[in-house]
């Protein structure tokens, strides 16, 4: 216990160093402007994160969040820039959850290792997004749709909300479900989860269909924000999720952490991104940091724990 | 006896790897459906254009042997081709331009096996953020844009001949001779194969596994770096994101040549049988007119059918 203490409050520390470090470096950096814009940043990524990580919970992997995102979004934009709204967004959250549905058969029913059947999927959805758009870009939306990633309720903008909704939902579902404590215990000991008469396959095909339907939802957020798509926008938003989730102090050997520290990881890997602009840094050098993240923060993880082969 | 002779080969026939199959059957589709495919011209374009991706996958199958992934050896490839560039552009010498780009990639496969031997990380979340770093690098590096124009000592290796063979042929046979040395007539190589089978037992019978694993990395990575002076070779230049999605052909090639990600079972042959099937889809599905896109989603779909058959053929 008092090692998840310690680290909680070193992710704290984490936080507080960026926000003094970057207001001294900018002082347009504590505008409520960019505070705001920080948060709606890192809704976006939180959003993309809180599937992967009730799957990484249940010591599984989802390397195929950013192609499904960029898949579904593609083909929802498609019908909703010709005014099929709800449509639209039904279509694109389907198709979310049914490229999630896949890769559950393939962990659960087939028994492919999670890594291996979800980076199938990847490049699966990557090629569907790519046939499907042909290299062209889609931009300009109604405004009813515009709502979702640029609009405001009670002053507060929409993304920020959906990402406290999906916050509440998901320490709820976690904390006070069933569901949620199967979750913890495919990912603490799979064969005690088996033992105790959990039903595996149907959880775990619940699991990722989540992570489907939600990264699905984070694209759908995604291009209502930035009022365009295009096939390859999921590309970059693989790491930065990952890094939120490996941060946020969830175990990639399943069964510890939770939703609440991808948030955390979430904002600080917003706030990494924000001063890297501020500071003027190359942007060439964020896929490096991004990727130097990762690592420093799995390593970090099992050096910190007695869990795992190692040390 | 014909009976069991018979049997024999009809039991050999149904264990062959998916490659094998595959292989045949894309060279048939192809053959009846386009006229340039059967041409000397296209098959020796396939060899040439195969020759790296065999190169990464003889490196892959180590890995996947040892129960291990590595999904950074695209940008790996791609960084050690900016640093040969580079190292040219700067004039220190060919071979010292080589063996810089050689050493850059075993050392990105020394980084991730210090990672996934000694600290014992998942391989698959390691690589992925070690992709991340090499494919910063090489932007950083490159600023972006390719570094072209290197003359022709350097595309000797690609349009040069030995003996009569095309250079990267050359290369691709003894990078294919050294693995299998290492993988079928060293100790090291029957400890590749028990480290997917048993580590735990390996480790307690006094074997350095960590060592080992560690060096198969480094091995990946150096080949790597092989594999990108023949792709920079090639185009006569080099280009910062030109490995990205090379780790997926070699993953599916090694696959589909029958290496399997757990029990330390695998074939080298196979593997290069593998890079071949995956070099012949890529390759006639240009000449049917399939954009590169439905290549992505096939080549995908290949891998998981190719995983799941086996899996249900209990090979």
């Amino acid at each position: 216990m008092s090692h998840l203490w310690l680290s909680s409050l070193s992710r704290l520390a984490m936080i507080i160093l960026l926000l003094v470090v970057l207001s001294s470096v900018s002082p347009a950096f504590l505008s409520v402007q960019n505070l705001t814009n920080i948060l709606r940043q890192a809704s976006l990524l939180f959003l993309l994160a809180s599937g992967l990580t009730v799957v990484i919970l249940t010591a599984g992997i989802d390397l195929s969040i950013g192609s499904v995102l960029a898949l579904s979004a593609s083909v929802a934009a498609n019908f909703v820039q010709q005014g099929w709204i709800w449509a639209g967004s039904l279509i694109g959250l389907a198709i979310g959850a049914a490229c999630g549905l896949l890769n559950g058969v393939l962990v659960a029913l087939v028994g492919l290792p999670p890594f291996i059947a979800t980076y199938g999927m990847l490049w699966i959805a990557q090629g569907f997004a790519q046939v499907f758009m042909k290299g062209e870009i889609i931009s300009g939306f109604p405004t009813d749709f515009r709502f979702l990633g640029a609009g405001h309720m009670a002053g507060i903008p929409v993304p920020i909300l959906a990402m406290v909704l999906v916050l509440v939902a998901g320490l709820l579902v976690l904390r006070q479900t069933n569901l949620g404590r199967y979750v913890y215990m495919m990912g603490a000991n799979r064969e005690v989860a088996r033992l105790s008469g959990i039903n595996i396959r149907g959880n775990l095909l619940l699991v990722y269909s989540l992570s489907g339907l939600i990264s699905a939802f984070a694209g759908l957020v995604y291009v209502s924000r930035i009022n365009a798509v295009e096939s390859t926008i999921g590309e970059p938003l693989l790491l930065p999720a990952l890094a939120a989730v490996c941060i946020g102090g969830t175990s990639l050997f399943g069964g510890e952490g939770g939703i609440g520290g991808t948030l955390v990881g979430a904002l600080i890997m917003t706030l990494v991104t924000n001063g890297m602009n501020l500071l003027n840094v190359s942007p060439y050098w964020q896929s490096f940091v991004m990727g130097a993240i990762v690592v420093l923060a799995v390593a970090i993880d099992q050096l910190g724990s007695a869990k795992g082969e190692g040390a | 006896m014909s009976e069991t002779v018979w049997r024999e080969w009809a039991r050999r026939v149904a264990m062959a790897p998916g490659a094998v199959y595959a292989l045949i059957l894309l060279s048939l589709v192809f053959a009846l459906f386009t006229a340039q495919f059967l041409t000397l011209q296209n098959l020796t374009n396939v060899g040439m254009q195969g020759s790296v991706l065999v190169i990464v996958s003889l490196g892959m199958t180590l890995i996947i042997l040892s129960e291990g992934i590595d999904l950074s050896i695209g940008p790996v490839l791609g960084l050690a081709g900016v640093v040969l560039a580079l190292a040219v552009k700067q004039q220190v010498g060919l071979p010292l331009a080589i063996l810089a780009a050689i050493v850059t990639g075993g050392l990105f496969g020394g980084l991730n096996g210090f990672l996934i031997a000694r600290l014992g990380l998942p391989p698959f979340v390691v690589t992925l953020g070690t992709f991340g770093m090499a494919q910063g690098l090489a932007l950083v590096l490159t600023e972006g844009s390719s570094v072209p124009g290197l003359g022709p000592a350097v595309q000797y290796f690609n349009d040069g001949r030995i003996a009569g063979l095309p250079v990267p042929i050359v290369l691709t046979a003894i990078a294919f001779l050294v693995v299998y040395t290492i993988l079928y007539h060293t100790k090291f190589g029957t400890y590749v194969f028990a480290l997917g089978g048993n580590q735990e037992a390996l480790t307690l019978a006094g074997v350095r596994t960590r060592l080992y694993k560690t060096v198969v990395y480094v091995l990946a990575g150096a080949l790597a770096g092989v594999g990108a002076l023949v792709m920079t070779a090639r185009m006569n230049a080099a280009h910062p994101t030109v490995g990205v999605g090379l780790e997926f052909d070699a993953i599916a090639s090694v696959i589909l040549g029958g290496t399997s990600f757990e029990r330390g079972k695998g074939w080298l042959v196979g593997t290069i049988i593998g890079a071949l099937a995956v070099s012949v889809l890529r390759n006639g599905l240009n000449l049917i007119g399939l954009s590169t896109s439905w290549q992505v989603s096939m080549v995908g779909t290949v891998i998981i059918l190719a995983i799941v058959v086996d899996s249900l053929r209990g090979i």
